[in-house]
């Protein structure tokens, strides 16, 4: 794996910071971080990466950072970006770095028109499933069944599908990614830094102390939501899907873990009857087979 | 103007204060064992864990005990290892 | 060369920003600011004017592009009125706390519930407290020739805060009149080049903005948002004063006062109603009534000392107010009596609540509830009504 070495050793994300232990959200934030370079404007409403900064006059972000109203991100992006253009700036990639909330509700609106009309950012959404910040509350990212303090048994209604709704939105480039898969994602990143126009890249976080999983286990959850299918890898270029990585294989060659190996690796979980176990193993089948038709994005 | 008029925070390690004393068990490669694969390092979400010509050093000023490392190890390599107190 | 144009008031802003070579403008339409934008986007594609113009999905969002362009360093306008500057509330709070030298057209409009399209203060004097500077337009010409002047004044660093060019939809946004449009050249030689003196965001110094600030630190920060305001109050007196010399006009910076020289009575108001209150005072006057009128030009920051100055010489203030804080009483009013609360003879104070949803006040009304004023004597020191 001598990708790994090539890595630049600079850390943009540095350590010490107030994020929590085995923090998802900041090993996502790391990797792109180190593979976005110090040539970025970094833009981030209220969320994780808020805390993870530290408060004034510290900050464990080495690159410019505006920190946003809640639903401004895409918006303030879109003005960062007009403002490099008119300075003639070309080297700058101006980058939102999001989580699910800010993301799929509050600032949906504005990502939707930062989209449609191709502003020229790189918006990130790390996806921790819930408003951890504030403490483990429901966000339109939550997975079906999962416990969060305003679910308490469990969410009833499904995880929007944010990956397909930016790609219907015709952009240069949609992608999912997870810090399972570190290769897939930075390749990704990277792809995105190449395309012009509006970029959007969903990356899965797990998140210990809102999931209930104990902190060493990050990682593994990550994995075993794409060997499970619950996350499914690909990027859509040119309104072309295209399934990448673990998701790939287990496209080609079969093997999806059951969901139930990922449940039980979560305390989230633990409220589902068999019936609702099966009920997102049919969901879960049923979205499977339409990623494997790619016609139907 | 000598009052800062807005906040702007300086790049600083430790923005968290001492991290490391949220520790529990800490972490200790086995040098005989590493191989050098780096998964350790990149899987680090504190950055935690330093790349040196010795071989990888683990920041214990910052570490906070998470495991990511000990469990993603290939070589099982590192041992989480508990720290005093009762 | 100076042109003369028969313009809108809300031609006459886009014509401003035009001139003042805004680089970066984000705006959603609404009655009655449309025509603003539909002016500024056709100079763009004509050619006549560089700048991004971003046709954004909401007020929000309007003035969240603005926020990011301006912190890159770049000149930035939005326009808005009513429901949309409600809208965008939570971002006016931002721009002024991250000391953005946004400059906006606010055509004021009645808010809802119900709906109402016709002018009133409501809407910007519902904003009061989120540090914008808040200028009132009496003209068409004033429009234009504040809001060129809102970028000087925002854009010095003493003040570097955002600013709000307030004028009411349809009576001004609407309304022809004869505008003098200054020169390009002149324009330029006027304001110079754009050097921003508000911290920009610079790639080589990575630094984080308004992060999370503990209380300490916090207050300092806010109380010099305060400072900024009180020392606008002289810029706006030299950038006018600046601005009337090269172009020729006689624009008083903080309050146009008509006939107060030796008045007894003051007539106060904001905005269009301005007009309306001289007739009222010159038809008093031909009654033997000594009134004068002061029309508020800017609001935030209120003109205290300008308002103390008259009541050491008047001995009644009527005040006209388009904008209540429910609750309370008539905004204007409040803040009119506040300032002259430290004066040894404080004026009797009388306020009047009127045109509303655009309903039209008449000189007369005015000269009328002046004269009501004049009979309570010995009786409470303020007293308010509304006129239905």
């Amino acid at each position: 794996m001598s990708w790994i070495k090539r890595l630049p050793l600079e850390e943009y994300l540095l350590p010490g910071n107030p994020s929590c232990s085995g923090c998802g959200a900041a090993l996502a934030l790391r990797i792109a971080l180190k593979t976005l370079g110090p040539n970025v404007v970094l833009i981030v409403p209220a969320g994780c990466a808020v805390v993870i900064q530290g408060s004034l006059p510290k900050t464990s972000f080495n690159v410019p950072t505006l920190n946003v109203p809640f639903a401004s991100a895409a918006s303030v992006a879109q003005g960062v970006a007009a403002a490099l253009k008119v300075k003639g700036v070309k080297d700058t990639h101006v980058v939102c770095w999001a989580g699910d909330g800010a993301t799929s509700d509050i600032g949906l609106s504005a990502l939707s028109g930062a989209a449609q009309r191709n502003a020229n950012i790189l918006y990130i959404c790390y996806d921790n499933e819930a408003y951890m910040n504030t403490g483990i509350q429901a966000s339109g990212l939550t997975p079906y069944g999962a416990w969060t303090t305003t679910t308490p048994r469990m969410k009833e209604w499904p995880k929007k599908n944010l990956g397909h709704i930016m790609s219907a939105h015709g952009v240069p480039y949609v992608a999912t990614a997870t810090i399972s898969s570190p290769l897939d994602y930075i390749e990704k990143l990277r792809k995105a830094m190449r395309y012009e126009g509006f970029r959007f890249i969903h990356v899965l976080t797990p998140c210990p102390p809102g999931w209930r999983f104990p902190t060493e286990k990050t990682v593994e959850v990550a994995r075993l939501a794409v060997e499970t299918g619950m996350w499914i890898l690909y990027e859509v270029e040119e309104g072309k899907l295209r399934l990448t990585g673990p998701s790939k294989r287990l496209m080609d060659r079969g093997g999806r873990k059951p969901v139930i190996e990922y449940l039980k690796a979560q305390g989230r979980f633990s409220n589902l009857t068999e019936e609702e176990v099966a009920n997102l193993q049919k969901m879960i089948d049923d979205l499977w087979n339409r990623y494997i038709r790619p016609d139907t994005i | 103007m000598n009052t800062p008029i807005i906040a702007a925070s300086k790049p600083s390690f430790g923005s968290g204060g001492k991290t490391g004393l949220w520790r529990i068990f800490k972490p200790v490669i086995d040098r005989k064992q590493c191989v050098n694969c780096l998964l350790c390092w990149l899987y680090c979400p504190e950055g935690a864990i330093e790349r040196t010509p010795e071989g990888l050093k683990i920041n214990y000023e910052y570490c906070k005990g998470c495991g990511i490392c000990s469990n993603e190890c290939p070589r099982g390599a590192i041992k989480m290892v508990y720290e005093g107190g009762e | 060369m100076e042109k003369m144009k028969l313009l809108s008031g809300d031609h006459a802003a886009a014509y401003a920003v035009k001139l003042s070579r805004a680089k970066v403008i984000a705006a959603y339409p609404i009655t009655p600011q449309t025509p603003i934008i539909e002016k500024i986007s056709e100079f763009i594609e004509k050619g006549e004017m560089e700048a991004e113009f971003i046709n954004v999905e909401s007020e929000h969002s309007a003035l969240s592009v603005c926020v990011g362009a301006a912190s890159m360093g770049v000149r930035t306008f939005t326009a808005t009125s009513s429901q949309g500057l409600l809208y965008m509330h939570e971002i006016l709070h931002w721009a002024s706390g991250a000391r953005l030298p946004i400059v906006m057209a606010q055509v004021n409009r009645s808010v809802g519930a119900p709906w109402s399209i016709w002018p009133d203060h409501n809407d910007s004097i519902a904003q009061r407290d989120t540090g914008w500077i808040q200028f009132y337009c009496g003209s068409c010409q004033e429009i234009l020739d504040t809001i060129v002047q809102a970028y000087l004044v925002s854009e010095d660093e003493r003040v570097l805060l955002p600013s709000m060019v307030c004028f009411e939809g349809f009576e001004l946004s609407h309304t022809a009149m004869p505008v003098k449009i200054p020169s390009e050249e002149d324009v330029d030689e006027f304001m110079g080049s754009y050097e921003p003196k508000h911290p920009v965001v610079d790639v080589s110094k990575p630094l984080t903005y308004s992060a999370i600030t503990t209380p300490a630190d916090y207050s300092k920060i806010r109380s010099a948002i305060q400072d900024g305001m009180e020392n606008a109050k002289n810029v706006i007196r030299e950038v006018t004063r600046r601005f009337n010399e090269r172009f020729g006009r006689e624009y008083q910076p903080l309050v146009e006062t008509y006939r107060c020289e030796d008045a007894e009575i003051v007539v106060v108001s904001m905005g269009s109603i301005g007009g309306v209150v001289e007739e009222a005072v010159d038809h008093l006057r031909g009654e033997g009534l000594n009134v004068g009128a002061a029309r508020i030009r800017v609001f935030r920051p209120f003109p205290r000392d300008v308002l103390q100055a008259l009541g050491r010489e008047a001995s009644t203030f009527v005040v006209i107010d388009r904008g209540v804080s429910f609750g309370m009483e008539g905004v204007l009013f409040t803040e009119v009596k506040s300032s002259l609360f430290s004066l040894e003879e404080r004026p009797r104070v009388v306020g009047l609540i009127a045109g509303f949803g655009g309903l039209t006040v008449r000189y007369r009304q005015i000269a009328s509830a002046v004269k009501d004023a004049l009979r309570l004597k010995g009786e409470a020191l303020s007293l308010e009504r509304w006129l239905l």
